[in-house]
C-alpha cells in the first residue's frame, strides 16, 4: 500500500485558535470511541451475539415456552398499570407545581424525585415492611386472605414506586418554561379547567409527556431489584421479563436467559429510537419558535 | 359599557401595587394608563381583567359589582404583552377557541364559527394567514391576531397589557393609529397599558398618569401635558427643566425672575421648583428684550438641529443648576439671532408652573 | 400578608395538589417511613451492631470504594465524551450520541448478565486479561466495571448542555489574549464546566451506591470480598432477619438523602452559575 501525501498547504492545515490541531481532535475522538465502545457497544453486541449463538430453533423456543410467556405478560401488566398511573400522577403534580405559587413547593419538588436517589432494594423492602407478613397490614390481609408481597400486586407496587418521578419530571420544568399566559388567556376567553387543560396546557407540553412516558414505561418493564424482593420468583406466576432472565442465568441456562434478555434490549433501543426522535422533532419546534 | 374602579388596593407581599385607586372609564371611551414600571398600571388592568384579586376596593361594570365575579364572566377581551397566542392551534383556532370552549347551549355552530372567524381576520387585515401557526408570524402580525381573538367573544370591555410594547419602533406606530382607527369604528370601552408617554397622547381619549400605586392625574392628552398636575406628570411626560426658587405670599423669584403666584398664596418663605417646557422659554442675546422684570444669564454650550427646531443646551451665567437648561426654538428665530456656541444669551420662562420643593 | 397560595384565576389547583400529596403519601412517603419506624423497634446499642458488623462493614467498603472509582472514571471519561460529541464531527455521532442513554434503557439484569459473559476469563474481553493473571468478573473490579457501565450517561449528559452553551466568544477573547488551546480549557472552559461535572459526578456515584441488579451477576457475591450492600439487604430478608435488613435500608436510604441534598447543593450552585455567566 503506497500512502501519497496530499500536496496541502501547511497554512491551511492550521488549526483555527479555537479549535484543537487534527491529530489532537482525532486522538480525543479515538479515547472517547474506544472507552464506549469497551463498556456500551460491546456489551449491547454480546446481548444479541449470546443469544444466538445457539441458532434461531433455541432463541425461539427460549421466548416461546410457557414460562417465558407468562413473564412477558406480567412485564406487560405491570407496566400498563404503572405507566397510566404515574402519567396522572405526573400531569397533576405539574400543574400544581408550574401554574401556581405556594409554599413547600420546592420540598414537593424534592418528594417527588425521592424514587430516584432510593436503591432498588431498599424500594422492594419497603414494601415488604408495610405489606409482607411481618409488616404493618401484614395480619389484616392475611386475615382477608390477601397476598400482596409474593404476588402481583408486590410487583406492581413496587413498580409504580420506582417509576413516580419520570413523567412529573419532565413536565414540570417544560410548564414552567412556558408560563401561565396561555391558560389565562384561555379564562378570559371563557375556557373551563378540563378545556384549558386538553386544550391549552397538554398539546404544548405534548413531546415532553411522550417522552417521560416513554422512559416510565422502559423502566417499569425494565425494573429488576425492587422488583425482586417482592416478586417471591414463583416461576410461571410472579416471574418478570428481568427476574426470568436472572434465573434462567442462574440455572446455567445461558442461551435463553440472553434470548429473553435480547427481548429487554431491543424494548431499550426502540426507548433510545423513540426518545431520538422526539428531541429532533423538539428541536425543530424550538428554532420554529425562537425565530 | 362604562367601568368604575372604587378604593382599590392591592399588595404584593411588602410592595404595595396599588394604593386607594379610584377611577371611572366612560362608556366607548379609550383610556391609557400611563406610568413607568412598577407603577401599577398593569395590576390595576389586571384587577379590572378578573386576573388579579385586590384586597380592598371594588369593580364595577356598568354600575354593578363585578368585584367577586370569575374572570370567565366579566367578559371582557384582553390582549396579552406577549399576546399568549396559543402556540399549538392555527391562527384561525386561536381566534374561535373562545366560541368553541362555550357551552354547547350557547356555542355557535360550526359554519357560524368560520363566519366570525373570517370576519374577525379580514378585520385585522390577516386572513391570508388563516392557517398558519403563531410562530410563523411577525410581532405585528401577532399582536393584530391577539386583538381579534379577544374580540372574537364580543366582550363588552377592551383591556390591553402594553399593547405595542414588544414591537420595533416603525411597526408599533402602524399600530397605533390602526387601533386608533379600530376604536373609533368600534367604540368598544377600551383601557390600555403603556409606558411610553408618545403612544398615550398620541392614542387615548384620556389618560390617567399612575405612579407608585397612585393616581397622579387624569385628563385629556391635552391638560395632562400642557397642565400637569405635579412634578411627576411633570417630569414623566415629555422634556422640562427645572428652576429653583421661593415662593412668599403669591410672589415667587426665580433666578433673577420675579412671577406672580396666585395659587400659593398662603406660602411663607417656601424654597419651590419652577417646571418650564423647552418650547416655553423666549431666548435673546439682549436683557431688556425681553419685558417683565429680570432675565436669567446663560451662555450657549451646545446646538442641535433636528427639522424646524432648534435645540439648545444653556448653562447658567450665576452657576444655580448646573444641569443644561434646554430650549427649543424655531429655525426661523434661530437665523434671527445668529446664534453660535459660546454666545451669551438671556432667557426668560413664558410659562410656568410653580411647585413648593419636595423635601427628599 | 402571606398566604399559603398566591391567587390565581386558573382553576384545579386543590384537585391537583390534593391527588398529588395522596398519591405520594400512599406510594413513597408512607412506605418509606415505614423503614425508619420499624427501626425503632431495635434499641441503638443493637442498631449500631447490626450496621457494623465485619461483614457489612466490608460491604460498605466495597460498596463506596467502587462507586466512587466508577464515578471517578465516569467524571474523566464522560468530560470527554461529551466534549468530542459537542465539540467534533465524526461518522456515526448522531448513533454514538443516542447509544450514550442506553444504560438508562437497559434493564440492568441485562446489563449485568452482558457484562459477566463479556469480562469473565473465557469471555470477548476477559480472555485478553486471564493470561496478564487479572480477574475481572466475580472480583471487585467486576463491581467497578458494572458500576461505570450504568453511571456512563450521568456526567455525559449533565456537562453537554453547559459544553453547548459556552459562548465561542469566550474561547476566542481567551485566545487573543494570547492564551494557547491548554491555557484556555484549563483557564476558562474547565471552570465553567465544574459544577455540572462535579453534579454528574455526584449523581452517577449516587445511583451507583445503590445499584443492584447489574452487579450481582458480575460480582460473585463472595462475602467480604466481592458482596455489595444491597445484596447483604437481601440476603438478611432471605434469612428473615427483617430487624437487620431493615437496620442496613436506613443506613443506604439517609446516605440517599444526604446525596440528594448535595446534588440539589450542586445543581443549585450550578444554575448559579450558569445565570452570571
Amino acid at each position: 500500500m503506497t500512502v501519497i501525501a496530499l500536496p496541502v498547504s501547511s497554512l491551511a492545515h492550521r488549526a483555527r485558535p479555537t479549535e484543537e490541531p487534527v491529530w489532537v481532535r482525532w486522538t480525543l475522538i479515538g479515547l472517547a470511541l474506544a472507552f464506549l465502545t469497551l463498556f456500551l457497544f460491546v456489551p449491547l453486541i454480546s446481548v444479541f451475539y449470546e443469544a444466538l449463538k445457539k441458532g434461531w430453533a433455541v432463541y425461539i423456543a427460549a421466548i416461546t415456552e410457557p414460562d417465558a410467556v407468562s413473564a412477558i405478560q406480567l412485564t406487560l401488566t405491570a407496566a400498563a398499570i404503572a405507566v397510566p398511573l404515574n402519567l396522572i400522577f405526573g400531569i397533576a403534580a405539574a400543574w400544581a407545581i408550574a401554574k401556581f405559587e405556594f409554599l413547600g413547593k420546592n420540598l414537593l419538588t424534592t418528594f417527588i424525585d425521592l424514587p430516584f436517589s432510593v436503591s432498588p432494594v431498599v424500594s422492594g423492602l419497603i414494601y415488604v415492611l408495610v405489606f409482607g407478613l411481618q409488616g404493618w397490614l401484614g395480619p389484616w390481609l392475611a386475615e382477608h386472605d390477601i397476598k400482596v408481597i409474593f404476588a402481583v400486586p408486590g410487583i406492581v407496587l413496587a413498580t409504580i414506586f420506582v417509576t413516580v418521578p419520570f413523567i412529573a419530571r419532565e413536565l414540570i420544568p417544560l410548564m414552567q418554561s412556558q408560563g401561565t399566559e396561555e391558560e389565562e388567556a384561555a379564562v378570559v376567553l371563557g375556557a373551563r379547567g378540563w378545556q384549558i387543560l386538553f386544550r391549552v396546557t397538554l398539546p404544548n407540553v405534548k413531546w415532553g409527556l411522550l417522552y417521560g412516558t416513554i422512559l416510565c414505561n422502559a423502566r417499569a418493564m425494565g425494573e429488576f431489584g425492587a422488583v425482586s424482593v417482592v416478586s417471591g420468583h414463583i416461576r410461571g406466576s410472579t416471574n418478570t421479563l428481568p427476574l426470568h432472565v436472572e434465573i434462567l442465568y442462574n440455572e446455567y441456562n445461558f442461551a435463553a436467559a440472553f434470548a429473553v434478555a435480547s427481548l429487554l434490549a431491543m424494548l431499550a433501543l426502540v426507548t433510545l429510537a423513540l426518545k431520538t426522535l422526539i428531541e429532533s422533532k423538539n428541536m425543530q419546534n424550538d428554532k420554529g419558535k425562537n425565530r | 359599557m362604562s367601568i368604575e374602579v372604587r378604593n382599590l388596593s392591592k399588595q404584593f407581599g411588602d410592595f404595595a401595587a396599588l394604593r386607594d385607586i379610584t377611577l371611572e372609564v366612560k362608556s366607548g371611551e379609550l383610556l391609557a394608563l400611563l406610568g413607568p414600571s412598577g407603577s401599577g398600571k398593569t395590576t390595576l388592568l389586571r384587577v379590572i381583567a378578573g386576573l388579579e384579586a385586590a384586597d380592598a376596593g371594588q369593580v364595577l361594570f356598568q354600575g354593578e359589582d363585578a368585584t367577586g365575579q370569575h374572570v370567565r364572566d366579566r367578559h371582557v377581551g384582553f390582549v396579552f404583552q406577549h399576546y399568549a397566542l396559543f402556540r399549538n392551534m392555527t391562527i384561525f383556532e386561536n381566534v374561535a377557541f373562545g366560541l368553541r370552549v362555550r357551552p354547547r347551549n350557547f356555542r355557535p355552530a360550526g359554519a357560524e364559527i368560520s363566519r366570525r372567524v373570517n370576519e374577525l381576520l379580514k378585520l385585522v387585515q390577516l386572513d391570508w394567514l388563516a392557517d398558519r401557526y403563531p410562530h410563523q408570524l411577525s410581532g405585528g402580525q401577532r399582536q393584530r391576531i391577539a386583538l381579534a381573538r379577544a374580540l372574537a367573544v364580543e366582550p363588552q370591555v377592551l383591556l390591553l397589557d402594553e399593547p405595542f410594547g414588544a414591537l420595533d419602533a416603525r411597526v408599533r406606530k402602524e399600530l397605533r393609529s390602526w387601533l386608533r382607527r379600530l376604536h373609533d369604528d368600534m367604540h368598544i370601552t377600551s383601557v390600555f397599558v403603556t409606558h411610553d408617554q408618545e403612544e398615550a397622547l398620541e392614542v387615548a381619549d384620556r389618560i390617567v398618569v399612575m405612579n407608585e400605586g397612585r393616581i397622579e392625574q387624569i385628563g385629556t392628552p391635552d391638560e395632562v401635558y400642557e397642565r400637569p398636575a405635579s412634578p411627576f406628570v411633570y417630569e414623566f411626560l415629555g422634556k422640562v427643566n427645572l428652576f429653583h426658587g421661593r415662593l412668599h405670599r403669591g410672589r415667587a423669584w426665580i433666578g433673577g425672575i420675579e412671577v406672580d403666584a396666585p395659587e400659593h398664596t398662603e406660602a411663607e418663605e417656601l424654597a419651590a421648583v419652577a417646571y418650564v417646557r423647552p418650547h416655553d422659554i423666549h431666548v435673546d442675546k439682549v436683557a431688556n428684550a425681553l419685558n417683565g422684570k429680570g432675565a436669567i444669564a446663560a451662555h450657549v454650550s451646545h446646538i442641535l438641529s433636528v427639522g424646524p427646531v432648534v435645540r439648545l443646551g444653556l448653562t447658567r451665567d450665576d452657576g444655580e443648576d448646573k444641569e443644561l437648561i434646554e430650549v427649543e426654538i424655531s429655525k426661523e428665530r434661530f437665523r434671527e439671532l445668529q446664534l453660535t456656541r459660546g454666545n451669551q444669551v438671556f432667557i426668560k420662562p413664558s410659562r410656568l408652573d410653580l411647585f413648593p420643593a419636595q423635601i427628599h | 400578608m402571606y398566604t399559603f397560595k398566591q391567587h390565581s384565576v386558573l382553576p384545579g389547583f386543590n384537585l391537583a395538589l390534593g391527588f398529588t400529596l395522596l398519591y405520594l403519601s400512599l406510594i413513597v412517603l408512607i412506605p418509606l417511613s415505614a423503614a425508619f419506624v420499624r427501626t425503632t423497634a431495635l434499641t441503638w446499642p443493637e442498631f449500631w451492631n447490626a450496621v457494623t458488623t465485619p461483614r457489612v462493614v466490608a460491604s460498605y467498603r466495597l460498596t463506596f470504594g467502587a462507586s466512587f472509582a466508577a464515578a471517578l472514571v465516569n467524571a474523566v471519561f464522560g468530560l470527554l465524551v461529551a466534549w468530542v460529541l459537542v465539540r467534533y464531527r465524526f461518522p456515526g455521532k448522531k448513533m454514538v450520541d443516542a447509544l450514550v442513554d442506553l444504560p438508562f434503557a437497559l434493564p440492568t439484569a441485562v446489563a449485568g448478565i452482558a457484562l459477566t459473559a463479556l469480562y469473565a476469563g473465557n469471555g470477548w474481553i476477559g480472555q485478553y486479561f486471564e493470561p496478564l493473571g487479572i480477574k475481572i468478573a466475580f472480583t471487585p473490579i467486576g463491581v467497578f466495571v458494572a458500576l461505570t457501565f450504568i453511571g456512563l450517561p450521568f456526567v455525559v449528559r449533565t456537562v453537554q448542555p453547559v459544553l453547548e452553551d459556552i459562548e465561542s466568544e469566550l474561547e476566542e477573547a481567551a485566545a487573543t489574549l494570547g492564551a494557547n488551546r491548554l491555557q484556555t480549557f484549563l483557564r476558562v472552559i474547565f471552570p465553567t464546566l465544574l459544577p455540572a461535572l462535579m453534579t454528574g459526578f455526584a449523581l452517577a456515584f449516587a445511583r451507583a451506591i445503590g445499584e443492584y441488579g447489574s452487579v450481582i451477576f458480575i460480582a460473585g457475591n463472595m462475602p467480604m470480598v466481592s458482596e455489595i450492600t444491597p445484596l447483604l439487604i437481601i440476603t438478611k430478608l432471605e434469612q428473615y432477619d427483617y430487624a437487620g435488613a431493615t437496620a442496613l435500608a436506613v443506613v443506604m436510604l439517609v446516605i440517599s438523602f444526604v446525596m440528594l441534598l448535595i446534588i440539589n447543593l450542586l445543581q443549585w450552585w450550578s444554575r448559579r452559575r450558569s445565570v452570571l455567566a
